[in-house]
């Protein structure tokens, strides 16, 4: 009887339903009902780049304004008793971990950061150094109670946004000697930016390098044929992609009262900001 | 002209094309090249002919090697065990990832062939390295720096 009807015709009457799609729904920001307008202070407007952290992840499935609230808060319970620098990427840091199993408990890495994310008290960064001719990185997790200490060496950026192509690069450009000394910027000084551009060796790299549009090295010597593969595979039209923005933002209301929720406890931080900066002085004085 | 033709997207990530595409996970496995990185005479001269020990079996469940596991190796037609030191996968948080698979290699009772290692090792195993029957003398070179061995 069945296989009498046309096979478009059953398609269309009997198939299946789709399965349901599972939507994650996250409510509406609402700004009376959310946050606290009564008393808004001031806040400087490089707070989004000093502290990205506190910014949740703008994935839908990922929000949870309470959940968020809880974890700023014990973020900057953490940061009374641990001062976390301001750094970016290409800066030079020292970073101090409980260790049970060295011989003074203690355990210090140099290096320089070459790519930082995660939010929340899940926050991370790499640091990457050569020592004894072997490239070593190690991943630190900001908010983590074995973290005693993190120096800021050198404050500077980079021309790009992650350093991972020191990875294929010649040891000299990630060698920082274990010694350092931290080296003190003026009060008030922008953060300089290190326009050094780093030669690769050949290839076989990890990635492709000559997809990325890397500003920060130096001719990358491949053949023509790599070049027009790359120019196949970019995609110029993303940065007109206003959807692909609002999904990989947090809007900036929402940032607004993140920071303004932070703001009572952002003289505190400002102090630990300036403190260990005034410690940089001490110890580059003697 | 950005947009891809769809012969050659076809050509080049279809079933057919035997292409990969993504990164390797640099695993340590089965058939893997390691790095000696100790002074045993065995291994610096396998490293020295250009010849590297392959890893021919890993003694745990995962058939994956990570940091501290031991695994047996294929060096200059000889089955040797040993220790890894250092591996290039992407690691937990506050494990070092190394820029190579470096192994130190280790006599059926488990002491070390070599006297000496070249590069830093993770500080939680300069206690397994020291622990295993190693005469009391040579102890002092695996504690100078936190994490890393003495160089000099």
């Amino acid at each position: 009887m069945l296989s009498a009807v046309p096979r478009r015709i059953f398609h269309t009457f009997f198939r299946k339903p789709p399965a349901q799609r599972v939507t994650a729904k996250v409510p509406p920001y609402i700004r009376d009902q959310d946050s606290n307008t009564d008393n808004e202070q001031p806040l400087p407007h490089d707070f989004r780049i000093v502290y990205p952290e506190f910014l949740p992840d703008p994935r839908p499935e990922w929000r949870n304004r309470l959940r968020e609230r809880l974890e700023r808060n014990d973020m900057l319970t953490r940061r009374s008793v641990v001062a976390i620098p301001e750094f970016y990427i290409g800066s030079i840091m020292a970073v101090t971990v409980g260790d049970p199993n060295a011989s003074d408990k203690t355990n210090r890495f140099v290096g320089i950061c070459i790519s930082r994310g995660g939010t929340g008290l899940r926050a991370w960064f790499n640091l990457r150094n050569v020592i004894d001719h072997q490239g070593l990185e190690i991943m630190y997790e900001m908010y983590s109670p074995l973290i005693r200490n993190i120096e800021v060496l050198r404050l500077e950026k980079r021309l790009d946004e992650e350093l991972l192509y020191l990875r294929d690069a010649l040891p000299e450009y990630s060698t920082f000697p274990l010694d350092m000394e931290p080296e003190l910027l003026p009060e008030g000084a922008p953060v300089p930016i290190n326009d050094i551009k780093v030669k690769l060796k050949p290839r076989p790299w990890h990635e492709r390098w000559e997809r990325k549009n890397l500003q920060g090295v130096q001719d990358l010597g491949l053949p023509q044929r790599f070049y027009n593969k790359a120019k196949l595979h970019e995609k110029p039209w993303e940065k007109y992609d206003l959807m692909m923005e609002y999904r990989a933002t947090i809007p900036e209301e929402e940032q607004a009262d993140i920071f303004q929720e932070i703001a009572p406890h952002y003289q505190q931080l400002e102090s630990s900001r300036r403190q260990s900066k005034r410690r940089l002085a001490q110890t580059s004085r003697y | 002209m950005n947009v891809v033709p769809a012969i050659l997207r076809a050509a080049r990530c279809g079933e057919g094309s035997r292409l990969h595409t993504s990164s390797s996970l640099q695993h340590i496995q089965k058939q893997t090249r390691l790095r000696v990185v100790d002074n045993s005479e065995l291994g610096k001269s396998a490293m020295l002919e250009g010849r590297p020990p392959r890893c021919i079996h890993v003694y745990n469940k995962k058939g994956i090697g990570r940091t501290g596991d031991k695994v047996l190796v294929a060096i200059k037609g000889q089955k040797k065990q040993a220790i890894l030191t250092g591996c290039h996968q992407d690691q937990f948080p506050l494990m070092p990832k190394f820029d190579s698979n470096n192994i130190v290699l280790v006599d059926e009772n488990g002491s070390p062939l070599g006297t000496r290692i070249h590069v830093p090792i993770p500080t939680f195993l300069r206690k397994k390295l020291t622990d295993m029957s190693r005469p009391k003398e040579n102890e002092a070179k695996y504690c100078t720096l936190p994490f890393l061995i003495d160089h000099s």
